[in-house]
């Protein structure tokens, strides 16, 4: 266990050493979630009422969904781990006395635990200093919030980490992970939030793994999650448990590959 | 020892840039199956602020006073000269990563504009698949568009587009810049290179008056589709500003190149005198 | 020395107001001389080349190669010198071998005889064409030197810098290398000068040794004169104020 720990805390590390970069990513953040506020702005000025939301909780939604970006990998198109399948070095990760999905999970907790320090702050800030914003002030919304956002990441993690291994068997995942990339930047409401999109094609993106990454989190902050933080919870951890079994299952098959073929 | 070298002047810049561009697409093109699927990639993520405006318009009818035709009039020009400069400059991507690696040295000894050089780094066919949405959006929007269409407004039109694009050719070089100042800092220059052609899908009036003018006089990216547009749609100025601006785009992406033409040249001169 | 090809008078190169990386250095090199430049890291080699080929302007001081000011006629320098960097390849990485040449080709522009007679003569001394079509990632660091030196000679340059050449390479590969040096100052008089930790390099081929240390010469002067009844490591190693050096005479 404590293995893993280490990890994490050098993984933390290692992206707190890069504090100006991620700065200078924050700034991004921050711009873009004023222009998507600036959008929902004018949207529900002549919908006040749209999807239960009103104005101010459309604009802290484009506030804290930017802040979420980085933490939860939502542009990751590559990870450490596409490379070192490329190039064989992989290998040696396998045969390793830890286990491999945790300890990836542990490298990028620790590089999403840094990202939220130093990203995902600074544009909710900001954005409640420019508008009018509806962030509680008892501790109870915070609370389930940041469990929401806990599974949230692992889901996030899983479905990176499902990405990467593509790579075992087609030696490149930039393709697919680029397409995951495109998928997740929508489906996990950074475009627009999800509770707007009508009809079915709404309706089918409230139950996608995505959909508990970013939405479900705010929605509870908000107090706005139809079925409320027990829903938001359920929903997550199925997802989070399928896909991180599912990256068991493939991790395994990767290594019966690597035997068998000699990487 | 010989030297027969009459002709001292470097290799014309654009000739260069074309040359490096097709040694990068035929590097590129040894990845195949990871270039089509990024090429998907690239295609299906310029459909998804398409599909925002999409999604808004199904609950209301206009934004600011405009369509969905209108704004998506908007969003067709301002991509389409994004995507077009995408894919001419956005090399420059790749400037923090060539002075951290010391390949911008490399650059430095070679009888070329560096300009060239660093535009033309790591181009990749993949960046034309930014230009299939806004192409069909642009064509489906002039086709619903209730417009009169005359020979000044079909001109202005076509105007829009390649002063856009001249606009975000030098927006992608001034913010470039940035690296040579910061080598950390250039995902702040993605704030105004992604950002602006973000700002200006939509009718400029969202930002309100104070933001609006900034976004005309300090950092002219209403000139990209906004004031053009304007005289195309047939609108009047929310902000009330003078008629004759919104002719102003080929002014406007003159100045701002002329800017990002001695900006780059300050930076590099910079670089030579304090090294990475 | 008549119009030295290299001439610095007080070449001083001053970071951020008050790192003095190169102090007040003064060099005359000859057209057709093989210059060796010593010295422990940080003594200020790199910032002197990066002075002399443009890439660097100095605070202050007389700098003139080949007739140009580095400062100002980066582009007209650009066209007379070569650069050979041992750890960095020039060449592009994932295309063949001779299409890097083709683009130099293009850049410098070399008249099309001229290349082909150089690229002819090159592939033959350098023993390029098992690997002439091989993309550059695939070749082993013995093969890529040998394509970094072509590369930087295609266009007949009046100077040319290798920085740490021999550095990685086999005994052979160090050997054929300085064979190959050495035989081209004799055949064009082209202008060499080279950094180097390697000893056996500087004994092989250097006429005259330039030491530098903490921004300031510390010798210069023909070999010989260098040695006197010493034998050259020592010597090397006095100048190298006793820091450890590569060693790798063989």
């Amino acid at each position: 266990m404590r293995v893993y720990l280490t990890a994490v805390r050098l993984s933390l590390r290692r992206y707190l050493a890069y504090r100006s970069s991620a700065l200078a990513g924050a700034f991004t953040n921050t711009v873009f979630g004023c222009l998507r506020a600036l959008v929902l702005i004018a949207l529900w000025k002549q919908k006040p009422e749209l999807s239960g939301w009103d104005q101010t909780d459309a604009v802290t939604y484009a506030f804290v969904t930017q802040g979420l970006v980085t933490p939860m990998g939502i542009f990751m198109n590559s990870t450490e781990l596409g490379p070192r399948i490329r190039s064989g070095d992989v290998a040696v990760d396998l045969y390793r006395p830890v286990d491999f999905q945790a300890w990836w999970l542990s490298l990028d907790l620790g590089r999403a635990l840094g990202a939220g320090m130093l990203r995902t702050v600074p544009p909710v800030v900001v954005g409640s200093l420019l508008f009018p914003v509806r962030l509680p002030t008892s501790p109870l919304p915070w609370a389930e919030f940041v469990v929401c956002c806990g599974i949230g990441y692992l889901i996030s993690f899983g479905l990176r980490y499902l990405a990467s291994l593509v790579a075992f068997w087609t030696m490149d995942e930039r393709g697919t992970a680029s397409i995951l990339v495109a998928v997740g930047m929508f489906c996990s409401g950074l475009i627009i939030p999800l509770s707007i999109v009508p009809g079915t094609l709404g309706a089918v993106l409230l139950h996608t793994p995505w959909a508990a990454v970013a939405q479900m989190p705010i929605n509870v902050l908000l107090g706005t999650q139809s079925g409320g933080f027990g829903y938001a919870v359920a929903f997550a951890s199925v997802w989070a448990v399928l896909l991180l079994v599912a990256g068991r299952l493939v991790t395994d098959a990767a290594r019966h590959k690597v035997v068998v073929q000699g990487g | 020892m010989a030297d027969t070298e009459t002709d001292d002047r470097p290799y014309w810049g654009p000739a260069a840039y074309l040359l490096l561009v097709r040694m990068w697409m035929r590097s590129a093109s040894q990845y195949r199956v990871s270039l089509v699927l990024t090429t998907l990639a690239q295609l299906f993520t310029t459909c998804l602020d398409l599909i925002a405006i999409l999604v808004i318009y199904t609950h209301v009818q206009t934004i600011a006073g405009f369509t969905l035709p209108e704004t998506l009039y908007l969003y067709g020009t301002t991509r389409l000269a994004f995507g077009l400069s995408d894919i001419v400059a956005s090399g420059v991507e790749d400037l923090p990563t060539m002075i951290r690696m010391g390949d911008f040295d490399l650059v430095l000894i070679r009888p070329v504009s560096s300009l060239a050089q660093v535009l033309a780094d790591q181009f990749t066919p993949k960046r034309f698949g930014k230009l299939v949405t806004p192409v069909l959006t642009l064509g489906w929007a002039l086709h619903a568009l209730p417009v009169h269409w005359t020979a000044a407004r079909i001109a202005v039109c076509v105007g829009t587009v390649v002063c856009g694009f001249v606009l975000y050719c030098a927006l992608w070089v001034l913010t470039g810049c940035i690296s040579f100042v910061a080598v950390d800092a250039q995902e702040v220059a993605n704030s105004f290179t992604y950002g602006s052609e973000n700002a200006t899908e939509y009718p400029l009036t969202i930002f309100g008056r104070p933001l609006g003018l900034a976004l005309t006089f300090v950092l002219p990216v209403a000139f990209v589709t906004w004031q053009p547009s304007l005289y195309v749609l047939g609108h009047a100025d929310p902000f009330g500003l003078p008629g004759f601006l919104r002719f102003a785009s080929p002014l406007a992406a003159a100045l701002l190149s002329g800017l990002a033409a001695l900006a780059w040249r300050g930076c590099v001169r910079h670089y030579r005198s304090t090294g990475s | 020395m008549t119009d030295p090809i290299i001439l610095a008078e007080g070449l001083t190169k001053t970071f951020n107001g008050d790192f003095t990386a190169v102090d007040g250095i003064d060099l005359r090199v000859a057209a057709g001389e093989l210059v060796g430049y010593i010295g422990p890291n940080g003594a200020g080699k790199s910032t002197t080349i990066k002075m002399l080929t443009g890439i660097l302007t100095p605070t202050s001081g007389l700098l003139r190669v080949a007739g140009f000011e580095p400062q100002r006629d980066r582009v007209k320098l650009a066209r007379r010198i070569g650069v050979v960097f041992g750890q960095r390849t020039t060449l592009w990485w994932d295309l063949p071998l001779k299409d890097s040449f083709t683009l130099l080709q293009r850049l410098y522009k070399i008249p099309r005889q001229r290349y082909e007679e150089n690229l002819a003569y090159y592939v033959d001394a350098l023993d390029l064409g098992p690997f002439l079509d091989r993309p550059v990632r695939q070749l082993s660091l013995g093969q890529r030197m040998r394509g970094d030196i072509t590369a930087a000679l295609l266009h007949d340059p009046a100077v040319v810098y290798l920085d740490e050449p021999t550095i990685g390479l086999d005994v052979v590969s160090k050997h054929s290398v300085r064979e190959f040096l050495s035989e081209l100052n004799q055949r064009t008089g082209t202008t060499i000068l080279l950094t180097t930790h390697d000893i056996a390099d500087i004994e092989r081929l250097c006429t005259r040794v330039v030491a530098i240390d903490h921004g300031r010469v510390t010798y210069d002067g023909s070999i010989e004169e260098l040695r006197a009844d010493r034998d050259l490591e020592t010597v090397v190693r006095e100048l190298y104020l006793g820091r450890s050096l590569v060693d790798t005479t063989e």
